[in-house]
């Protein structure tokens, strides 16, 4: 089974080990994992900003780099999202294109339901010294919850991981308010909404919090070392998983 | 209403640094998040209710000037008159012209946020009518200096207990009250004598019922009832054009999705279908019924990619269960109806121009897509609203630019992969020892309150290709 993989373009400049950890995962699983050298953006920022030309030009490049694939997986539910379900909006008005995507879009995954409902795998990749252990809440990242269905898939796989119990937290599905440029847009409504997500996490009182996605994973990690929080840690699904960190 | 929405920043800063708003809006989500949630689950087949819902809706907007046409025909040959208003201007004068007719001094008004876009009780003063709000939210927000409502469906959210009372004690001379009870005994007697010595009766209408010429009207307080059927010799009806439905069998199915999206309610306190006026033989009703039916630019909105937009119900689910809503409150968004419901209608309404903030002020999360009774694409209309601002450069030269230039380099591998690895290890200096940068130029939106982690120094593709050089 050949499986295209789609680092995001946060991953790649931000978290690279999440990378890595993705790829572990499917290796481990017996995939071969192709990662195309010149995938870039999903175009999701020009998209979600009203740059439509810029997001169909990079929708029709991630199409050519990866329609050859029988799968292609995301270490996002975001970028997932947009590939799944809005290239088809910027593809409206081209049949060929619309076409290719028809056939490519239903073998596009994001991770966790990856290796949950395609690979159905039962054993996770032996941890390394040192991983983590703990006390984990989960939140449910918008894009991959609410266009992609995921919420199931991850706490299933987390289960697999010995050592990791999870405590679901008041509201695991209420936006951490990344948004993308809203973040930067309207910082101060952002934050608020980043720090009632924060709260819900301290009143779990767990060692970390995993998720599934870049953009969440900055904010509130960012907004738990400004308020003084350094213990809490901020894990992505796929570093738990792989026994990476 | 004169549109204050160009002032959304500074507003939603003023009420993000306000503590007791902050503390009354958690009131949405235990009160109407958790209702709602619960009130679905009365229904065997929510999902299947809702596709019903929406058709009905749709088939009523797709064919607006045909049911329009029988509402009228039918309201008509019941004895009502209607009429219809371009823009909710006109809709203020053919009020003002009805109440000069049958020579009104005071008129009573149940709840209607049509009424706040066509600015009805200033256009009432001004002709000499005085209106007296019935809706307690709506009360006390008139006896607060006219103040305009924060929420479509809840008009008063943004108050606590304590400031209504404040407020009756100051405006009623009476001694402060405290118990809820008692001080909504005090509005009742208030409110009374106006009730009956008022000449006419403003009511919105949730929807109009074209096969049988009716108004359906959801309260929880039954002072619509006072508005229709006590001594007003005159009842007008203001409401907007789309809110026909065909039959009363759509009204049904709608029904069943309005007050457990809007309240958590399997059904409000009080629902009135009134038809016509007060016929021969009958006991109660007005002497001469109106219906003032605005468009407002309601039809532009007909045949375009924004009419999914007119099947909107209010029942202000959007917002409740908007994160952003719920942290700066209806007043930030300058007009009639804030959330994601009034971040798409405002626009479109009144002009993407005094609006530029509306359609960005979402983190397009989707959760009021999910909530929404009619399933209305919220996110999606909100992002077509960018194209549209981007497509007539409204947004700062800067943000064009630089959605641009990444979308330049993100066409170009080469180009993109040498400029992510210079970026990454200027943002991996900037982090310094403790891998964390604390202000970040042109950053300030995000450093402000938050960190921005550093990066880990080299992209991951740079680290790919050396392991693989390595193995």
């Amino acid at each position: 089974m050949r499986v295209g993989l789609f680092v995001t373009c946060l991953i790649d400049m931000m978290r690279p080990e999440i990378g890595f950890s993705a790829l572990k995962l499917l290796e481990t699983a017996g995939c071969e994992v192709v990662v195309p050298a010149q995938q870039t953006c999903c175009g999701q920022p020009g998209y979600n900003s009203g740059d439509r030309q810029s997001a169909r030009d990079l929708a029709e490049k991630f199409l050519n780099e990866f329609d050859g694939f029988d799968y292609v997986v995301v270490p996002s539910g975001s970028c997932g999202g947009m590939i799944k379900t809005h290239y088809g909006d910027l593809f409206a008005d081209d049949p060929a294109l619309r076409g290719r995507l028809e056939r490519l879009a239903p073998r596009v995954f994001e991770l966790t339901d990856f290796l949950q409902s395609v690979l159905k795998i039962e054993q996770l990749p032996a941890a390394a010294q040192g991983a983590f252990q703990g006390s984990i809440t989960y939140h449910d990242s918008c894009c991959g919850l609410r266009e992609l269905g995921v919420q199931a898939q991850p706490r299933a796989l987390l289960a697999k991981r010995p050592g990791v119990a999870l405590t679901e937290m008041a509201d695991s599905r209420a936006c951490c308010g990344f948004g993308g440029t809203f973040a930067i847009k309207y910082g101060d409504i952002s934050s608020a909404i980043v720090e009632e997500k924060c709260a819900q996490i301290h009143a779990c009182g767990t060692d970390a919090v995993v998720l599934g996605d870049l953009g969440c994973m900055l904010n509130i990690e960012g907004r738990l070392r400004r308020s003084g929080d350094h213990k809490t840690r901020v894990l992505h699904v796929a570093q738990v998983l792989a026994g990476d960190c | 209403m004169q549109v204050q929405s160009m002032h959304f920043k500074a507003r939603a800063g003023e009420r993000l640094a306000d503590q007791r708003l902050q503390t009354n809006l958690k009131k949405l989500s235990t009160k109407f998040v958790t209702g709602r949630a619960s009130a679905i689950l009365e229904l065997d087949d929510f999902e299947g209710t809702r596709d019903a819902a929406i058709e009905r809706r749709m088939r009523a907007i797709e064919n607006l000037d045909v049911w329009l046409a029988t509402f009228e025909t039918e309201a008509t040959r019941r004895g009502a008159t209607v009429l219809y208003a371009e823009s909710a201007e006109d809709a203020s004068k053919l009020v003002v012209e009805i109440a000069k007719k049958h020579d009104v001094k005071k008129a009573i008004k149940s709840k209607s946020m049509v009424s706040e876009e066509m600015a009805l009780n200033q256009a009432l003063e001004a002709a000499g009518i005085t209106p007296i709000e019935t809706d307690l939210g709506e009360y006390i927000l008139q006896i607060n200096d006219n103040e305009p409502p924060s929420h479509i469906i809840a008009p008063v959210v943004h108050k606590d207990k304590e400031e209504v009372s404040d407020l009756f004690a100051r405006v009623h001379h009476k001694p402060r009250l405290t118990d809820i009870a008692q001080m909504t005994r005090e509005a009742r007697e208030m409110l009374r004598p106006q009730f009956l010595s008022a000449d006419m009766g403003i009511t919105g209408g949730n929807f109009i019922i074209a096969e049988t010429g009716s108004v359906a009207i959801v309260t929880n307080e039954g002072n619509e009832g006072m508005c229709t059927i006590l001594p007003p010799k005159v009842h007008v009806v203001v409401t907007g054009i789309e809110k026909v439905l065909p039959t009363l069998e759509d009204l049904a199915t709608v029904m069943r999705l309005l007050p457990r999206s809007a309240t958590g309610q399997s059904i409000s306190n009080y629902f009135s279908l009134l038809t016509g006026p007060r016929a021969a033989g009958e006991q109660d009703g007005p002497e001469h019924m109106y219906f003032v039916l605005v468009d407002g630019g309601r039809t532009g909105l007909i045949g375009g990619e924004f009419q999914d937009m007119l099947r909107c119900i209010r029942c202000g689910a959007c917002m409740n269960h908007c994160p952003v809503y719920q942290k700066i409150g209806g007043h930030s968004y300058g007009w009639v109806y804030p959330g994601p419901m009034g971040s798409v209608l405002t626009p479109a309404y009144v002009g993407l121009e005094q609006t530029l903030d509306l359609p960005q002020a979402s983190t397009l999360c989707g959760e009021c897509h999910v909530v929404c009774p009619v399933k209305i694409p919220l996110p999606d209309l909100l992002r077509k609203l960018r194209e549209k601002q981007f497509e007539r450069a409204l947004r700062p030269r800067y943000e064009r630019f630089g959605l641009r230039l990444w979308a330049y380099f993100a066409k170009r591998p080469a180009l993109y992969h040498l400029a992510t690895r210079i970026g990454v290890r200027a943002l991996r200096l900037m982090g310094g020892s403790k891998k964390s940068i604390s202000s970040m130029p042109f950053g300030s939106g995000w450093t402000d309150q938050r960190e921005m982690p550093a990066p880990f120094g080299k992209t991951f593709r740079e680290l790919y290709r050396e392991r693989r050089v390595a193995k």
